[in-house]
């Protein structure tokens, strides 16, 4: 038989009983469209994260204090000797014109409660810096100005604060010029920080960036700093500055390589970190996907079965008129191919329309391998699900087929 | 592949078509195994028109399996058109069937929700035929038993007479050896049994070999030579007789 005669066929068993059809082709559709639609959403998660690494910057370096920065106190008891990253050693860094480093700011954070005349906000995260924080990284400010050194040395109650924080507080007006209370000391507004999209569980806008020295003297006290963020000369020096800054901060707080009390990571790795969670994820969600694509599949296998059984006769009349084996095998996988392509090209056309909608925050992105390997999937399953109900329709004796009602 | 028309030998008339020799049918083994056929020799030359008659269960089905190919014997040889059925494999019994045999079955046996044409084409597509030519000897053998009006029509839309008619059509449209009718008048009204007789009758005057398997006298009665069966065994062969 010929392929156009073997499709004609094939369509023909397919109508003849068109509800059963429709229900097995809706099993491989959901499964197709299921496989498609969560790689994307899998996929769409992933670029979101990429997108923030690259605003991120990736040019700048972290240094936090490990371990012993939660819990000080009993990091201190049990060794003494042991010197703490302060704001000093921020100085030290930079006055120290190492070949790749190019500025070394430091940070203390905290949270806490800030106010206005109109509106209060909790959990603020408060960061105490250097001016130099502006200029590092993709914290620009958007209006207003950023405090300066004059400041920070002076220990001048003055804030720049992020967006979301600006409207919040300030729902009426400008926030600039405005004072705030944290935690009851006035801070006169003099930036609000650009917009940024948020990475974590915190929302990036919602922060209060004030002079370290203030934050210092008013809320932390000066002991250790929380993280130093080392902006390297350029990207391809990122490593090279990791280095030095070791080298310097295992001198100055007298460690060795071996016992550090402190870790250095680039700052898109922790993205990176959650790029590879995501595609984790995005493979989980395939793999559910596929099951039930699996599930399809073996609906497949059951349509065909009984397809088999109710058209013995039918297998028996062209078995007497001289159909070889292959003929009765190639009529019923064509059938079963047939039945899942289709399938398969309605559970594209469903993965493009459920495409168009974000799905939980996340616009799914359809990957581009993904729709000829879910239809050549779908056709596959087709054959290797088929081929069991075709092989023992191919198998059967003629005259016993014949003898079936 | 299948054969080329151009190049088919010709069946001489007197020719052996069939043989059969001490052919033996046992289902089963053991103390259950049952002895359909214990011995039948038979030779059908061209042209003659023989009807099988026997009482059910005198083993005239399992002997119309086996004349059709559909089923391979026990014990004995079985020469068809020249070739020893025996020794084929399922593939060669395929092209047997589809070459050397037109069956007519009493049910009809055409398949549903496919068109007249088709159903009588449907041999030709397993014979290899290319689709010009196959619809062109369709229509001749529609048209020979009467039924090209019919044509486009599938099975639920004929009454029983013309679904037999179509059958025979499809039996006749690859030129075989042998036309195998198994009970061809047992599920029609007696006026579609007459129209049906007549054209066998017809065919048979043409030069067609035709095996027809019945138990009704009337039916019986139309062909050249009868052949009774009873408990596996030719107990009766009009042709013997004459001789």
């Amino acid at each position: 038989m010929s392929p156009l005669e073997l499709l004609r066929s094939a369509l023909r068993g397919i109508t003849a009983n068109k509800l059963r059809s429709i229900l097995t082709l809706l099993g491989v559709m959901i499964g197709v469209g299921a496989v498609i639609l969560l790689l994307a959403v899998g996929n769409g998660s992933a670029q979101s994260i990429r997108d923030s690494i690259s605003s991120l910057g990736t040019n700048t370096l972290t240094v936090r204090a490990s371990g012993g920065g939660g819990f000080g106190g009993g990091a201190a008891a049990t060794s003494t000797s042991e010197k703490q990253i302060t704001a000093q050693t921020a100085t030290t860094l930079e006055s120290a014109h190492l070949g790749h480093v190019a500025a070394v700011v430091p940070q203390v954070s905290t949270s806490l409660t800030v106010s206005s005349t109109a509106a209060s906000e909790d959990g603020v995260s408060i960061i105490g810096t250097t001016s130099g924080y502006f200029a590092v990284g993709t914290t620009a400010v958007a209006s207003g100005e950023a405090f300066t050194d004059d400041d920070t040395a002076s220990a001048q109650k003055v804030a720049v604060i992020g967006s979301t924080l600006a409207t919040e507080l300030f729902p009426t007006g400008s926030a600039l010029g405005q004072t705030v209370q944290v935690d009851g000391t006035p801070f006169t507004i003099v930036g609000i920080l650009k917009q940024q999209s948020s990475t974590g569980f915190t929302d990036a806008n919602s922060v209060l960036v004030a002079p370290i020295t203030r934050v210092q003297r008013s809320f932390t006290g000066f002991g250790s700093v929380s993280t130093l963020t080392v902006e390297a000369t350029d990207s391809d020096s990122v490593d090279a500055a990791a280095g030095e800054i070791e080298i310097m901060l295992d001198q100055l707080l007298g460690q060795t390589a071996d016992d550090e009390s402190y870790t250095i990571s680039n700052a898109s790795d922790l993205l990176e970190t959650q790029e590879e969670s995501a595609n984790t994820f995005t493979v989980l969600l395939g793999a559910v996907a596929a099951i039930s694509l699996l599930v399809g599949g073996i609906g497949v296998t059951n349509v065909m079965l009984v397809t088999v059984t109710e058209r013995t006769r039918e297998i028996g009349i062209r078995k007497a008129l001289g159909a070889r084996r292959r003929a009765i095998l190639g009529q019923f996988l064509t059938e079963a191919a047939a039945l899942t392509l289709l399938g398969g090209v309605l559970g594209v056309a469903a993965a493009l329309i459920g495409s168009r909608f974000e799905i939980n925050g996340t616009q799914p992105i359809i990957l581009g391998y993904s729709i000829p390997l879910a239809l050549g999937v779908s056709v596959a399953i087709g054959v290797f699900f088929g081929s069991y109900p075709a092989a023992r329709a191919a198998n059967l004796r003629p005259i016993q087929a014949l003898r079936s009602v | 592949m299948a054969r080329s028309r151009g190049t088919r030998v010709p069946v001489l008339p007197g020719e052996t078509v069939l043989r059969l020799d001490g052919v033996h049918q046992v289902y089963g083994s053991g103390d259950a195994a049952v002895h359909a056929l214990r011995g039948i020799d038979l030779t059908v030359t061209t042209g003659e028109y023989i009807a099988i008659m026997g009482p059910s269960g005198s083993g005239k089905s399992t002997l119309m399996n086996i004349l059709g190919c559909l089923d391979v014997a026990s014990h004995g040889s079985y020469t068809l058109a020249g070739h020893d059925v025996a020794e084929m494999t399922e593939n060669e019994l395929a092209r047997v069937r589809n070459q050397e045999i037109g069956f007519v079955f009493q049910s009809f046996n055409l398949i549903q929700r496919m068109t007249a044409q088709a159903n009588v084409e449907l041999p030709l597509i397993y014979g290899g035929v290319a689709r010009a030519e196959r619809a062109r000897r369709a229509s001749e053998s529609l048209d020979r038993v009467g039924l090209s009006a019919r044509a486009g029509h599938e099975p639920v839309e004929l009454s029983g007479g013309q679904q037999q008619r179509v059958a025979i059509a499809r039996a006749l449209v690859t030129d075989p050896t042998l036309i195998l009718a198994d009970e061809p008048t047992g599920n029609l009204d007696s006026r579609s049994t007459d129209d049906i007789l007549s054209i066998l009758d017809e065919l048979a005057a043409a030069g067609r070999t035709i095996v027809l398997i019945t138990h009704e006298d009337e039916v019986a009665k139309r062909a050249h030579r009868v052949l009774t069966v009873a408990d596996g065994l030719v107990v009766h062969d009009s042709a013997a007789v004459a001789a």
